[in-house]
């Protein structure tokens, strides 16, 4: 019991990450229907944009670690914001009335681009960040195994709860997620009602790098190490995490990241670390063909 | 003139500035971090060193760039003359068959002539790394071919084609080194295999369509990639299997003295004869792909992998077996790369799931979608490109001497592949050959544009 509750704690660190970088994938696919594959590759860049900020601050003399931490996520948020932006500007906005096929080679491309971007200009090793964040809570013992939550792991679930509230007011309260939930429906009719299209696809590629910024805040001081590198699977095991819940969804893929964060969890603790990928890969394939629309998805109708 | 006047007009002026500042400011956000600092190992740990030049010289660029664009290139009021672009491409009925037909002519000439030439004058050619980087092209240009069965015919999005290269290399590697199966018995057995396993990793994913099916063949590839690297008892896991056996020319190994193919022939021995013999096989299994292809096409199978791709609803209703036409589009394209698989096992004489990665899948889809979905011939140029001309900028020494020591043009050569990708995607989103030969036409065979092609949904 003891190893199953700490498992479960570390399932739900872990998933919140994956919900995080999910959340970018949704939004992408709901409002205009293309798998951005630069997103999980925009995540390792906002991991090292926070690494070097991290960096940075420790540099000026900023010890004070809660300063620092809202420092470096103000600012890794802010810059990764841009590269969303920039991407979605070059990359798939002039592709946006083209084949279905030639936005998703861009974003194969760009995800390309920025890996190999980051390994040139950064190297190709691992970074590793001494503990910033260290501590916890011993919760309980039984047969001498310690069950602990250590702060690491609060600060990763609070901050995703909190973006969570945030972003759902923003998508449910304000004009910016109407704009986003009309283009979601019918581009062209919110277009006419006088929606501007472009400003809120923008926006929503700038939401969701901004929320990757965080998922790679949060994934450096949890494990410590990054390299270019870990957008990839990251990135695959989001995007699953979004089909799960439901694409389009955004509690959906909240509860999609939580459940991959699990089970690829349980997995490595019950059955093999090796085969974890192997399991959420294969959760993906199983999602999509036995419940294509997810949990909290709407099923799609097909027009003839 | 007075169109000269209205372009250089201060209005314009400011408002290319204004821009301009504006990129500058951008890309200062986009590098000031990831670029203008530099992380450095040290034995305390990480420490950071400011490359402040480099950055400014970036942000320059980017503010340059900008500026000259926004002046005279986008909405510019002169004419521009229109780029004479090769009628071959364009397709004009016959043309590009005849391109295609020189293409094949002259790679079937092309090692012979070469090294006639080099032995014949002396002239000192970089025989071996020119038939090596032939050899890759060719494997690009088959694997290009196989996947355009699926992508190009069929309309089916398969974003894990390297798992079924990986079954044909291994299936090689593994009888050729436990039992000493000999090439040529398991070049069809590697293709009937990873045709199988075509079968086998389709018949799940029927049900998907579009974009969902792209992310499921990936976790397909991924799973067989980790596979492989896990499972050390068969595979030898991430060390990978070395020593897999040369192919002979049918029993004749390539080797000195007696028994040796050059021996057997009466020649003098020379290691290039190998390397030949690998050339000329894999040009053959290429073009037998590619005559597959065409054949297939004309065949009903072919006619319902099109259809599909046309409209799968239409296609169901006129009483075709769709589950059936996938099946037999993922068997036969997974069938040559398996194939292609077998001979990149022999080629390398060492293969591990490094070969293999989705990076692989990712360029040959690229180089699908860049030549120019369904056209066999968009396929070979964007092979010759993409991978050509990339492998050869790993070699590029000059370059060196023009960028300082410490340059590496291999470190760029993936970036710079990146950015090709994004930029013929943007230029040219129908591929380079913009044209398609219908399989079926009333009357006269003439090419119709791309655009008229549809992609399919699955």
């Amino acid at each position: 019991m003891a190893y199953f509750t700490q498992q479960l704690i570390n399932g739900l660190a872990l998933g919140s990450i994956y919900g995080l970088i999910a959340i970018g994938y949704t939004m992408v696919y709901g409002i205009i229907g293309m798998i951005n594959f630069a997103h999980g590759d925009i995540f390792m860049v906002g991991s090292f944009i926070a690494l070097i900020a991290f960096l940075a601050i420790l540099g000026f003399g900023i010890t004070f670690v809660p300063l620092a931490l809202v420092l470096v996520l103000i600012l890794a948020m802010l810059l990764t914001a841009v590269w969303g932006w920039t991407i979605e500007r070059i990359a798939y906005r002039p592709l946006r009335e083209s084949f279905r096929l030639a936005p998703l080679i861009t974003a194969i491309g760009m995800s390309i681009i920025l890996q190999n971007f980051i390994q040139v200009a950064q190297g190709a090793r691992v970074k590793p960040l001494p503990p910033i964040v260290t501590g916890g809570y011993e919760l309980f013992v039984q047969n001498g195994f310690e069950v602990s939550l250590s702060n690491i792991q609060i600060l990763i679930i609070v901050t995703t709860v909190v973006l969570m509230g945030v972003f759902w007011l923003i998508i449910t309260r304000t004009s910016l997620g109407r704009s986003q939930r009309a283009c979601e429906q019918d581009r062209t009719m919110a277009a006419l009602s006088g929606v501007d299209v472009d400003r809120t696809i923008s926006l929503t590629f700038v939401m969701g790098a901004a929320l990757a910024a965080v998922a790679g805040l949060l994934y450096l001081l949890y494990y410590g190490v990054i390299d270019f590198y870990i957008g990839f699977v990251a990135g695959i095991k989001a995007f699953t995490a979004a089909v799960l819940g439901g694409i389009g969804s955004l509690p959906g893929a909240m509860l999609g990241g939580i459940i991959i964060g699990l089970i690829e969890t349980f997995w490595s603790a019950y059955f093999s670390i090796q085969y974890k990928d192997v399991a959420a890969f294969s959760m993906l394939a199983l999602v999509l063909i036995f419940f294509p629309s997810g949990l909290l998805g709407r099923p799609e109708v097909e027009k003839v | 003139m007075a169109k000269t006047g209205k372009a250089f007009s201060t209005e314009r002026f400011k408002t290319a500035l204004a821009e301009a500042i504006i990129a500058a400011w951008i890309a200062f956000a986009l590098f000031c971090l990831t670029l203008g600092v530099k992380t450095v190992d040290t034995v305390t740990g990480l420490t950071l060193a400011p490359r402040p030049v480099l950055l400014a010289i970036v942000v320059g660029i980017v503010f340059v760039g900008r500026f000259l664009l926004s002046l005279l290139w986008w909405d510019r009021d002169w004419g521009l003359p229109s780029i004479p672009w090769p009628n071959a491409l364009k397709g004009d009925g016959g043309v590009a068959q005849r391109a295609g037909l020189i293409l094949a002519i002259a790679a079937l000439l092309f090692p012979i002539v070469a090294y006639a030439l080099d032995k014949s004058f002396h002239l000192g050619l970089p025989l071996r790394y020119l038939f090596d980087l032939s050899i890759l092209v060719l494997t690009y240009v088959m694997l290009g071919w196989g996947l355009n069965i699926v992508v190009g015919l069929a309309g089916l999005l398969d974003l894990g084609y390297v798992a079924f290269y990986a079954v044909g290399a291994y299936t090689f590697a593994l009888l050729g080194t436990t039992f000493g199966w000999s090439f040529w018995v398991c070049l069809p057995l590697a293709g009937l295999l990873a045709g199988l396993w075509g079968v086998m990793l389709g018949f799940p994913v029927l049900r998907l369509r579009g974009d969902y099916l792209a992310i499921v063949t990936l976790a397909f590839g991924e799973i067989v990639r980790i596979i492989l690297i896990n499972w050390t008892s068969l595979t030898n896991g991430p060390n990978g299997i070395s020593d897999i056996p040369k192919p002979t020319f049918f029993g004749l190994p390539f080797k000195t003295g007696e028994g040796g193919f050059a021996a057997f022939f009466g020649l003098k021995h020379d290691h290039l004869y190998a390397v030949i013999f690998l050339y000329y096989v894999i040009l053959l299994l290429a073009l037998l792909t590619n005559f597959v292809t065409l054949r297939l096409r004309r065949l009903p199978i072919g006619r319902a992998w099109e259809a599909m791709r046309e409209d799968e609803i239409a296609c169901r209703s006129l009483g075709i077996n769709t589950t059936i036409t996938k099946l037999t589009a993922f068997a036969t394209g997974a069938m040559f790369g398996g194939i292609a698989g077998c001979f990149f096992a022999t080629r390398q004489g060492f293969i591990s799931p490094e070969s293999f990665t989705f990076i692989e899948s990712a360029i040959i889809l690229a180089i699908v979608v860049l030549g120019g979905m369904g056209s066999q011939l968009g396929v070979a140029i964007a092979a010759i490109v993409m991978v050509g001309g990339f492998e050869a900028l790993r070699h590029t020494e000059n370059l060196q001497s023009i960028f300082g020591e410490g340059f590496d043009p291999a470190l760029y050569r993936m970036l710079l592949f990146g950015v090709a990708m994004v930029a013929i995607m943007i230029w040219r989103p129908r591929g380079i050959v913009g044209t398609r030969d219908p399989s079926i036409t009333l009357g006269k065979a003439s090419s119709i544009k791309g655009d008229l092609v549809k992609e399919g949904h699955g």
